[in-house]
């Protein structure tokens, strides 16, 4: 069943359609992936569902459970289930871990804090009262956003490129985290070009253009990706509607 | 009221703001408007505090060697609406000794009140003196604040002081703090202020890094609401080889507020080394869309990134 439908969604940055009608179903509680070349729109989606400034004056709909999202502000959004895992993750000069996590948290005790920390692959005992600052990494940081995000407990999580800029165990995590969101019922929307991040969808978009021009099981979509996309040499026509897979 | 029932006035009015502690091993002072309306000593530690028209005048001494284990507690303060409490404090550091000292003023019902201190501080080779100033007032502001202290560093000695007022409307603060860093010691100087409503902030950090590898940091984080303003003037001189030192000011200013932010540094030695850096602006907007994606509102979002900017 599908938990957010986009129908017809365009949205113009800069005089250009970056979104360009495009329609698609996300089913509730599988872990999807979007596929595109560079500037096809991945990330503007994803901003878009997420209701951020200056994504919001886009034609079309886009329904969570059925129910216009438009003019919902992004927090509401966020209270309504739907977050986002930034490709690069903010920096707080002086806040604390504990204080991040719990922020969103929808338990917001040291417990559960300790416990996300855990799950994410840091010890609670050197990271609680550490900062949220620069001197993490950026697979500490990438580790702590998906704390804060599982201890939100999501119904459904965009995932802007899990995998730039961290390191092997940070990426394992993340496996990890995927795994969690698939057994809590989170619906997964994640942007990767990765083909280890892309093992773990169940199910695969390609994006061109600002349109959906095929979906399917993620062997198929990554292949054609990798074979015909990279680099882009159709000029970024949509591809015939016949090659498209169904729903 | 008698002196003790001041001195719980006073306390009373902290309320979880701090914890200012009386415990027999810890030494602490409690002045009411010019009233000493509690104190306690610990070995090592001389206090002699004389009464003023209009406050105290305290000389605080620290034996050579003396490290003390608690931190020192005072608390200065008035419950009235109205008045004058001027403090001056004379403060000798011994050498090779040591002592945290917690300040706290509490100004819960002020209206027309000015609290001014004059200070000097003179921290002897080798000796460490921490001094932090909380201050607690009232929703309405109503406080002018003029602390002016002046600090000699010796050789090998460091002195860190904080300057946080986060609690109530700030009123007016002036604030100048000042002082001469000798060979191979550290200066570190913070303040913390939220201003409110109509509050006027205006911040001097001044030090002079006079000896060869003195060390220095000068901080001030403000956020500003409303019809605040504030002015920060920090200004390091380095002079001796070796000399290090760093000037920082960040700013969030909101509504109506203006923030305003000189840094001055001067290097006259071509060993020394100072570098600076000033942000002054609205809350971060991805700070601020990173807690929103967790369901913050707006002003929770601002009110959690301020807090971690004067954490």
């Amino acid at each position: 069943m599908g938990i957010l439908e986009l129908h017809d969604v365009t949205l113009e940055l800069g005089g250009k359609p970056i979104l360009n009608k495009l329609s698609v179903d996300f089913w509730e509680g599988h872990v999807h992936a979007l596929i595109g070349p560079n500037g096809a729109g991945k990330s503007t989606l994803a901003n878009t569902i997420m209701g951020l400034p200056g994504y919001t004056h886009h034609s079309g709909e886009i329904l969570l459970d059925g129910e216009s999202l438009r003019g919902v502000p992004v927090d509401e959004r966020a209270r309504r289930g739907i977050t986002l895992a930034w490709q690069e993750p903010a920096r707080f000069e002086g806040l604390r871990m504990d204080r991040f996590i719990a922020a969103g948290a929808k338990v917001k005790t040291r417990e559960k804090v300790q416990e996300m920390l855990s799950r994410v692959g840091l010890d609670p005992e050197r990271y609680l009262s550490r900062k949220v600052d620069k001197t993490l990494s950026g697979g500490e940081r990438k580790r702590i956003e998906l704390a804060s995000i599982l201890a939100m407990e999501p119904r459904l999580v965009l995932m802007d490129e899990p995998d730039s800029g961290i390191d092997v165990e940070a990426l394992q995590r993340i496996f990890d985290a995927l795994a969690d969101f698939k057994a809590m019922g989170t619906t997964v929307i994640m942007i990767t070009h990765s083909m280890a991040v892309l093992e773990h969808a169940e199910h695969a978009f390609l994006l061109c253009n600002g349109h959906i021009i095929d979906k399917g099981p993620v062997d198929k979509i990554s292949g054609y990706f990798a074979d015909n996309c990279i680099p882009c040499d159709h000029e970024n026509l949509p591809a015939p509607e016949e090659e498209m897979m169904p729903a | 009221m008698s002196d003790v029932a001041t001195a719980r006035a006073l306390l009373e009015s902290l309320g979880d703001f701090g914890a200012h502690f009386t415990g027999d091993d810890v030494a602490h002072l409690e002045v009411h408007g010019n009233e000493i309306v509690g104190s306690h000593l610990v070995p090592g530690l001389d206090v002699d505090v004389e009464q003023l028209d209009d406050g105290v005048e305290a000389h605080i001494r620290l034996h050579e060697g003396v490290k003390l284990a608690n931190p020192v507690h005072l608390c200065f303060g008035m419950l009235p609406t109205d008045g004058l409490q001027h403090i001056v404090m004379k403060v000798d550091v011994e050498p090779d000794s040591f002592a945290s000292v917690q300040a706290h003023c509490t100004f819960p019902n002020a209206v027309d009140i000015t609290h001014t201190m004059d200070a000097v501080v003179t921290i002897a080779p080798g000796a460490t003196y921490e001094y932090f100033e909380r201050h607690l007032h009232g929703a309405g502001g109503g406080v002018l604040v003029v602390p002016k202290t002046r600090v000699q560093l010796g050789e090998g000695s460091r002195f860190r002081t904080e300057f946080e007022l986060i609690k109530g409307q700030a009123g007016v603060i002036d604030f100048d703090y000042d002082a001469d860093c000798g060979a191979h010691s550290i200066l570190e100087m913070v303040t913390r202020i939220i201003g409110r409503g109509h509050d006027t902030v205006t911040i001097r950090e001044t030090g002079r890094l006079n000896g060869e590898g003195a060390r220095a940091v000068l901080n001030s984080y403000l956020a500003l609401r409303d019809e605040a303003r504030a002015e920060v003037y920090n200004t390091l001189t380095a002079s001796a080889p070796y000399a290090r030192g760093h000037v920082d000011c960040k700013e969030i200013v909101q509504d109506r507020a203006i923030a305003k932010a000189v840094p001055v540094v001067e290097v006259n030695h071509p060993l020394a080394h100072i570098t600076h850096e000033a942000a002054i602006g609205s809350v971060d907007s991805k700070q601020l869309q990173t807690l929103m994606t967790r369901g913050l509102t707006e002003d929770k979002a601002t009110d959690l990134i301020i807090e971690g900017l004067l954490s």
